[in-house]
């Protein structure tokens, strides 16, 4: 029974953490790329403007709740779930110290492949059920480049595998415990990086929702709730890849002095930050650009890396 | 690849350089003098309107805010009746001030005009006129434009010849 109690609040404890963690981000990035850029950011209301979470949740709170008279009710009000369900189911694998995890899954890794792949139908059907063509417009990017940037994605993260020698997230951070992954794994963690940004759709990729060319993109026709849900996904998205980059290369919760899962939310802090750095240096690519991009460059590195990594752990082996 | 690296490093060390924000409300910049703010009518240094009800100004109004009516004191001197700035018109692109032939109509440094209503944006003549004389301090049109008004006629104006007469031929 006490078993059940601690899984549940352990369930809890991680969904609240997460929700709060999207929640701040949207105030943190905003502080960021205003320090990248030589301005403040909201900082007006509370202390350094903390309270401007609680403002914007307020106001999209009680926005007018408008659905397109034109769009497909159902799939309409589907897709913000999708998107939020799809991002985070995958942080029930994740092991964020030895006592914190929800289910340490012995094929944890696939199981985030498998979900951050169903988050595009979040897009592609919010897109679809909008029934406009700036939304129509957006998922259609998302598609291509999701799937596309999916593929190598996987490949990319199979090096650490071979390494660990198991899918289990566990397992990985404690193979960990001499040399990170990112040092041997270096071109898996650029490869990584890049697709997660393409698959969260962050700044250099975010053509879906190109606000200079699509108005929003798929979520052009949301407003209310169900557009504070896809924001959240959003920054659901990047904390999922942040998360991910931790634990596949830098060591999870592993870390001298420190708790274990103080040392994680530290290598988190500096990874989101990292991203967001990202934002603000960055301009977007062309659509043409990030499929050559993508299918040109990153797969054949990507199978390279891995062909490499196994040939080399091949030759240990023996 | 390198200057994407570059350029992360360049935009990173830009978050040690102090902002240029200026948080408004609790610092305010020096605006200079000849800032193009809220619109004054100034008064002559003897007390008096300087506006003479030309019109000039409202016609050189890209936007049609300024309406007034001219009107004669018992001297003969012209004023406006009424004086009139839609400020929810207007542009601040001080033309007026240029078309302005007394120096009575005068861009302010200062911006801080809002209203929770619209109409509250609507000056009237009483709002516009202030007591002192602007950015022109000792200019005074009567005395030196040649009109005879009440108490100074033609020719008693600074550095004005008394008037020549047409009908004579002689220089």
């Amino acid at each position: 029974m006490s078993v059940v109690i601690q899984s549940v609040l352990t369930v809890l404890g991680v969904l609240i953490g997460l929700l709060a963690l999207a929640a701040g981000l949207t105030f943190i990035e905003r502080r960021l790329l205003g320090l990248f850029q030589e301005r403040y950011g909201p900082n007006r209301a509370g202390p350094f403007g903390l309270l401007q979470v609680v403002a914007d949740a307020v106001k999209i709170m009680t926005k007018e709740d408008w659905i397109a008279p034109f769009s497909d009710r159902f799939v309409f009000f589907l897709a913000p779930a999708i998107m939020v369900f799809a991002t985070v189911m995958p942080f029930s694998v994740v092991v964020f110290s030895p006592a914190v995890a929800v289910a340490d899954l012995n094929i944890g890794l696939l199981f985030f492949l498998a979900m951050s792949s169903l988050a595009v139908y979040g897009v592609a059907l919010g897109g679809w059920a909008s029934n406009s063509k700036y939304s129509l417009l957006g998922s259609l990017r998302a598609v291509g480049q999701m799937v596309s940037y999916e593929v190598f994605m996987g490949l990319s993260v199979m090096g650490v595998v071979v390494l660990a020698g198991s899918f289990s997230l566990g397992e990985i951070v404690r193979a960990q415990s001499r040399m990170w992954f990112c040092i041997p794994q270096l071109p898996g963690l650029v490869i990584f990086l890049i697709a997660g940004s393409a698959e969260s759709r962050r700044i250099p990729f975010d053509l879906p929702e190109a606000e200079a060319e699509l108005v929003a993109g798929f979520h052009t026709e949301y407003s209310g709730f169900k557009f504070a849900f896809f924001y959240i996904g959003e920054y659901l998205g990047i904390t999922l890849l942040s998360t991910f980059v931790v634990v596949l290369f830098f060591g999870g919760w592993l870390g001298p002095w420190l708790p274990p899962i103080l040392w994680f939310l530290i290598k988190l802090a500096i990874v989101i930050a990292f991203l967001i750095l990202v934002r603000a240096a960055l301009p977007r690519l062309r659509y043409d650009q990030l499929m050559r991009f993508g299918w040109m460059v990153m797969l054949p590195l990507a199978l390279l890396n891995l062909l490499v990594t196994g040939a080399l752990v091949l030759a240990a082996g023996r | 690849m390198f200057s994407i690296i570059r350029t992360l490093w360049l935009v990173f060390l830009r978050a040690f350089r102090p902002r240029f924000t200026v948080r408004y409300p609790d610092e305010r910049r020096r605006l200079p003098p000849r800032w193009r703010g809220r619109i004054i009518l100034s008064r002559d240094p003897d007390g008096q309107e300087r506006c003479v009800a030309c019109y000039l100004c409202a016609v050189a109004c890209p936007v049609d805010c300024i309406a007034l009516q001219a009107t004669e004191d018992d001297q003969g001197r012209r004023y406006p009746e009424f004086f009139r700035i839609n400020f929810s018109r207007c542009i601040f692109c001080g033309f007026c001030e240029e078309a302005c032939p007394t120096y009575a109509i005068q861009l302010t440094p200062d911006f801080e005009m809002a209203e929770y209503r619209r109409k509250d944006l609507v000056y009237e003549k009483e709002d516009l006129l202030i007591g002192g004389s602007g950015k022109y301090s000792g200019y005074n049109f009567y005395r030196v434009a040649g009109v005879s008004i009440g108490g100074k006629d033609k020719g008693e104006g600074e550095s004005e010849l008394p008037p020549v007469d047409i009908r004579d031929l002689m220089p």
